[in-house]
């Protein structure tokens, strides 16, 4: 007995000096299995933090960061922002309506700008796909990617996973379905690098129209009948249909949409009652989820908020504290 | 690094946590009111210990929680390595009890500042009570202790290692050399 205690001593050890192999949160794609486990560890001590009557640590005291956000954002903007106060960082909020790129200024003139005034992190979200990476390129700052373009939304892929862990226990080897526009989604790519990572099968779901070709290579099933895709997973993260991103193209109607991929409380009665329901927001009611399925049993969507916070401030603490 | 001397023994340490019971028990006049609290990880373990001691003389269930300091600690920028964080378990109120903070060794009393903070973004205890296993002297804070275990006079060089069983297989103290390496 002695024996199998030291050796788990040991793990516990390595693993109490471990830091994450980026400083940069770019994307999920690459990121090895042991940072997520970090990360989503983490962030159970600030989900306990958060529960406190004094909900804040002062733990990047100090430390200046800046969320750029060149595009609309309620839910990541405000995550992010309220993580970094509980965690006594000194925020800086930039969005395009306000500043001087209406002027014509260029994003590396208002990156450099903003950088001679000394921050320690970036947040950023951009239409573009990529600008991130270029961002680590042209700053000093640890760079947290928010959503870029149609590639990555990471922290929302690892809040989603942490939701699921949190139901489920463990990820490996768990069915989970994401559902809807997967073509116009950030939050699908963000779900299948980490999910895969970390041992769990995915699949997707959707008109063949939104699922972008070629995605199989990604090493995920596709189904096109949403009651087969309820009956074989034990999670479903059902994705907005993105209007605005002109998801109308490819499907005739939001209605016609509805009755084929909807998900009902009929067709979870059923197909699989003990489904997992996810969903990234903000929700279309009536569109890719009825209304009674999302205030209902079988949904995480507040908890998912909740935790956004939490693991946003893990990532943030993990990469601001690294040397 | 080199074992110089075993301090504490298995039966010494029982005898230590038994007497650090009745000394917590006769300075607060009973468990009415008071509420033990580890530091992770050894003083997790040293808490769970006094606690079992504090309901077996006094017949008193008092609350027992752990408390992680990391996200308090004041190095995180001079250390090299990331230390993880882990959950504080505190789960009861604080506010206007009697708090005996508990840790395994005292040397800087950094951590104990750390846990000071920490504790008051909780609530407002009427007191906190400082009991450490082993006090090794070299404080670079305003810090003593209420109750202690053993003091272990300590030069720069030398090292307290407390091992207990429910992580490290033995129940014992050592004074360790790390000049040799």
């Amino acid at each position: 007995m002695p024996f199998i205690l030291s050796i788990v001593q040991r793990f516990k050890n390595e693993r109490r000096n471990m830091s994450l192999t980026s400083r940069h949160l770019l994307g999920l794609q690459g990121v090895p299995k042991e940072d997520i486990q970090l990360i989503l560890d983490t962030a159970t001590t600030f989900r306990e933090v958060l529960e406190r009557p004094i909900k804040k640590v002062p733990t990047l005291q100090g430390k200046t960061i800046v969320n750029l956000f060149y595009e609309n954002s309620t839910r990541t903007r405000i995550s992010f922002e309220l993580a970094q106060k509980r965690l006594s960082a000194d925020t800086i909020n930039f969005s395009t309506s306000t500043s001087s790129a209406k002027k014509g200024e260029t994003f590396k003139d208002t990156v450099r700008n903003i950088e001679a005034m000394k921050v320690d992190m970036i947040v950023v979200r951009h239409e573009s796909a990529g600008v991130p990476q270029y961002l680590t390129r042209i700053s000093k700052a640890n760079i947290l990617n928010a959503g870029d373009g149609l590639h990555e939304h990471p922290t929302q892929g690892l809040l989603d996973m942490y939701s699921i862990r949190e139901k489920t226990g463990s990820l490996e080897g768990l069915k989970v379905c994401i559902v809807g526009d997967v073509g116009h989604s950030r939050v699908a790519l963000s779900n299948i690098f980490g999910l895969n990572s970390m041992g769990a099968k995915v699949s997707v779901c959707g008109p063949l129209t939104m699922i972008p070709v070629g995605i199989e290579k990604l090493g995920v099933k596709i189904y096109t009948d949403i009651n087969k895709a309820i009956a074989e997973n034990d999670v479903l993260n059902v994705l907005r249909i993105q209007l605005e991103r002109k998801a109308g193209q490819v499907i005739p109607s939001t209605r016609e949409y509805h009755n084929y991929y909807g998900i009902t409380a009929e067709r979870i009665e059923k197909n699989n009652k003990n489904i997992l329901i996810l969903h990234p927001g903000p929700i279309n009611r009536g569109v890719e989820i009825t209304s009674e399925v999302a205030d209902g049993p079988y949904q995480v969507i507040l908890d998912q908020v909740t935790n956004g916070v939490a693991v946003r401030m893990a990532v943030l603490y993990l990469l601001g504290t690294m040397h | 690094m080199e074992i110089k001397a075993k301090v504490i023994d298995e039966e010494g340490l029982v005898r230590t946590i038994t007497r650090l019971a009745h000394e917590i028990l006769e300075k607060n006049k009973g468990s009415q009111n008071l509420v033990l609290i580890g530091m992770r990880t050894r003083g997790e373990f040293i808490a769970t210990r006094i606690h079992e001691k504090i309901k077996e003389i006094d017949s008193s269930n008092p609350n027992l929680g752990i408390l992680d300091v990391t996200l308090y600690r004041d190095d995180f920028r001079t250390r090299l390595k990331q230390p993880q964080v882990s959950v504080t378990d505190i789960t009861f109120d604080v506010n206007d009890k009697e708090i005996i903070l508990i840790d395994d060794v005292l040397y800087t009393g950094r951590t104990v500042r750390a846990a000071l903070d920490a504790l008051m973004d909780l609530g407002r205890p009427n007191t906190i009570q400082l009991c450490v296993l082993v006090d090794r002297g070299h404080r670079e804070m305003p810090i003593k202790a209420d109750f202690v275990g053993k003091n272990i006079p300590t030069s720069i060089n030398e090292e307290v290692k407390v091992k207990l069983k429910e992580i490290d297989g033995e129940d014992a103290v050592y004074l360790v050399d790390c000049s040799k390496v």
